[in-house]
């Protein structure tokens, strides 16, 4: 029996190093036509004429992500914050519920919610070429949809810093308030960090929702209303009629993507492993 | 009476630690054999290896001959080993299940189907433990959720009803209170008429009370080993005697 | 002084700052609601439902069994060395990769390569890459909750490792194994970027897995793209949200089993 469960554990290293190489035999054979500088810094992209340049798209997703993260972390953790030290403890129940709700919505429903809600709205008080459809409606939907991810992880972060250190900061005469900043969230830091670099990676990834809102303009952003296509998206609006050298470059461009988050990934619990290290592990695990 | 369990210059190491040294004991059928001695000395660690629960340990070594009936411990097949000798824990562990399914299950597991016979399983053990007409009534609630000594007993009945030979008992009443403590040991007295029993227990007292005889260890030894009487009003060794006088331990 | 008014400042600014969640929330669950309401053409939608409902008999159908195994072996048998750090290795890249690349993969290896073609199947194959981190997390947590006494209850009753397992652990590991079906079917049910690549976009009731069709969350999708029936895409968003409404319901409700079972 044991050979049984062996073999299932097994199958996860198989299925990542398969679906890994197949990507990878999929998109390599692209740097032959277009080597990797002109493809990552190319600003054009026009697939019927063979021109494969994704610097537009690779840019829409860095500043769409960077832009999700920044409001995602600011309402994520103020909201978490006054979810576990502030509200009472029965409507801080229903809040949770409710955030779970949250969680849960289909992406879909996000970007369908976007599109007949937001776009309008940004096109009314900004207008822009894309009727509405644009970076900032992208930065907002992918904002509300990695709000839950940093929320809960905040959440559970603090709820696990040792009372004690409450009970010392309040006894040394400082506000509750002032306890959160300085000692709690110092000490929840490495669990929020988790979360935020979970957010990063959904905001990267994600795909149908900013298809809906953003535009789907193959071109460089200049303001924040003007409409974009992020790496995601370009993928899957030309995955279906694809061929040839342009499906390998969709390859190719699903390999950057990846690379990407795996980057940041490695190198953010990299910088978390150090620094916490230099504060001295003030958390507990 | 025969030696049902015979030790002979045991060593048992796990993780490089010596965690017995050099064991030589014999267990009498259908005696109650006490293992005293401070904590850390080995009493738990002996036991364990008797029905090769420490088998379980990080790196487990043996040296040595254990046998039971004459035959060695470690060439026969673990499964059938523990089915004859029984093993009762510290705390309470009945399964989350309802009382009657946490007897059954080890008839059960041996291919026993019939409703009639494990009904006749449950009751007859239930019985042997001095529960049965606690718990004749509500066989189908939740085992964790009637009090610990009730548990300990429910545990006790779970291991006779696989017919055991051997009851291997580490510290079974140590987290109960003084009255379930006394019924415990009320029960383990009328138990000895079917089964050899072998307690590890820190509570000198209740070994001087229901034990027949007595093994004092310390730091992985046996220092001595007789008699319960003797043990604890002539012992031969000074430091049996400086242990149940209470200089230290 | 200067604390309070600090304080007080700050206070202020956090509560506005996350009554923006709640707002975000009760806007979008209201406007959906409101203009759903009336637009649930049931009929309509029965093919996605039905397509839907293959992927999460066929999804969870592959992706469970594997992910529970799995988790068995990492919890129960395995020792810590490089196997077992390859296995989580492996479990957190592929929790980690965008659906999108699933997509990317499945369309060129169900479709193509296996011939599989626009289907259900190539859809439930990919998307049960996608939920078997799932599963073998949850199991994996299920599985530590089960104190050790029980394990060796059973072990010194005579019962073998796996007969201990089958018999105490994974009874006793069920509330939180369930937990994680209850997650996987939500990710199936809202996947969207994966499925349209693999399964197809064609509004059709499918009779087979081999046949292809449209869920949920794609059928909304393609409302929402093409612009022509805001109306009846309010009703399927409207009918998503409640089918995972409910699924959160179920969570709580297993979560809230698990709890009593613990009680004592």
């Amino acid at each position: 029996m044991k050979i049984i469960f062996w073999l299932c554990a097994a199958i996860m290293i198989i299925v990542i190093t398969f679906m890994g190489a197949y990507i990878i035999i999929g998109g390599l054979p692209f740097f032959s036509h277009t080597n990797i500088i002109s493809f990552l810094l190319g600003k054009k992209w026009n697939p019927s004429g063979e021109i494969f340049g994704i610097f537009p798209m690779l840019i829409t997703s860095i500043y769409s992500t960077i832009g999700a993260t920044f409001i995602g972390v600011i309402i994520g953790i103020s909201t978490a914050i006054v979810l576990v030290e502030i509200l009472p403890s029965k409507i801080a129940k229903v809040f949770s519920a409710g955030i779970d709700l949250l969680a849960g919505i289909p992406s879909v429903i996000y970007g369908f919610w976007g599109l007949v809600v937001m776009v309008p709205i940004i096109n009314k008080f900004w207008g822009g070429k894309g009727a509405g459809s644009s970076l900032l409606a992208a930065i907002l939907i992918l904002s509300i949809m990695i709000l839950p991810t940093i929320i809960r992880m905040t959440e559970v972060s603090l709820r696990a810093v040792p009372i004690e250190y409450k009970e010392a900061a309040l006894g040394l005469g400082a506000s509750k308030l002032q306890y959160i900043f300085n000692v709690q969230i110092g000490a929840a830091k490495s669990g929020i960090m988790a979360g935020i670099v979970l957010g990063i990676g959904r905001a990267l990834g994600e795909t149908m929702a900013v298809i809906l809102v953003s535009g789907n303009a193959a071109i460089i952003p200049k303001s924040l209303v003007d409409p974009v296509r992020t790496l995601t998206a370009n993928i899957a609006i030309e995955m279906g009629y694809a061929s040839g050298v342009h499906q390998q470059a969709l390859f190719a461009t699903g390999m950057v993507l990846f690379a990407l988050i795996m980057f940041i990934n490695f190198f953010l619990t990299k910088f978390l492993k150090s620094a916490e290290r230099r504060n001295g592990n003030a958390s507990k695990a | 009476m025969n030696n049902i369990i015979s030790i002979k210059d045991l060593s048992f190491y796990y993780s490089d630690f010596e965690a017995l040294k050099n064991i030589n004991l014999d267990v009498v059928e259908k005696e109650v054999l006490a293992f005293i001695g401070p904590s850390g000395c080995g009493k738990s660690t002996l036991l364990r290896i008797v029905n090769r629960m420490s088998d379980l340990a990080e790196n487990p070594k043996v040296k040595g001959s254990i046998t039971f009936h004459d035959q060695e411990i470690f060439d026969i097949d673990t499964i059938e080993l523990r089915k004859k000798i029984g093993m009762v824990f510290q705390k309470p562990n009945p399964f989350p299940m309802s009382i009657y399914d946490n007897i059954s299950y080890g008839p059960r597991m041996q291919g026993i189907k019939k409703k009639s016979e494990l009904d006749e399983i449950v009751e007859d053990s239930l019985k042997k433990a001095a529960i049965w007409d606690e718990v004749k009534d509500k066989l189908r609630k939740n085992a964790i959720s009637v009090s610990g000594g009730q548990q300990q007993r429910i545990c006790i009945a779970r291991s006779i009803a696989m017919r055991p030979e051997v009851l291997l008992m580490d510290e079974p009443t140590s987290a109960l209170d003084p009255i379930s403590t006394s019924k415990m040991e009320d029960l383990i007295s009328e138990l000895k008429k079917q089964y050899t029993i072998v307690i590890v227990t820190h509570n000198m007292q209740q070994a001087a009370r229901i034990s027949d005889r007595t093994a004092f260890f310390l730091l992985g030894e046996v220092i001595e080993v007789g008699d319960t009487r003797t043990i604890f009003n002539l012992p031969k060794e000074k430091k049996t005697e400086d242990y149940i006088t209470g200089r230290f331990g | 002084m200067q604390v309070k008014l600090k304080d007080k400042i700050t206070f202020v600014t956090l509560i506005i700052i996350s009554s923006i969640t709640i707002l975000v929330l009760l806007c979008i669950l209201g406007y959906i609601i409101l203009k759903g309401w009336n637009n649930i053409d049931i009929m309509k939608m029965i093919p996605p439902i039905i397509a839907t409902l293959y992927m999460i008999v066929i999804g969870l159908g592959i992706a469970a069994p594997l992910g529970i195994g799995a988790a068995i072996y990492l919890n129960e048998y395995a020792k810590q060395g490089r196997f077992v750090r390859s296995i989580r290795f492996a479990t957190e890249s592929l929790a980690a990769v965008p659906s999108i690349l699933f997509g990317l993969f499945g369309m060129m290896f169900f479709l193509t390569t296996l011939k599989l073609g626009f289907s259900i199947l190539s859809g439930a194959l990919t998307i049960s890459m996608m939920v078997l981190p799932t599963m073998v997390k949850t199991t994996e947590e299920a599985l530590k909750t089960v104190p050790v006494s029980y394990r060796e209850g059973s072990l010194a009753l005579g019962a073998s490792k796996f007969a201990t397992i089958a018999k105490v652990v994974l009874p006793s590991a069920l509330p939180g194994i369930l937990t994680g079906v209850v997650l996987g079917t939500g990710r199936i049910v809202g996947e969207t970027a994966a499925i349209y690549l693999t399964a197809g976009t064609m509004f059709k009731l499918p009779t087979s897995p081999m046949d292809t069709g449209r869920t949920l969350a794609v059928h909304l999708y393609l409302l929402a793209k093409e612009g022509i029936s805001f109306a009846e895409a309010y009703g399927t968003a409207l009918v998503l949200l409640i089918v995972i409404l409910f699924l959160n319901l179920c969570t709580y409700y297993i979560g809230g089993k698990l709890n009593k079972s613990k009680a004592k």
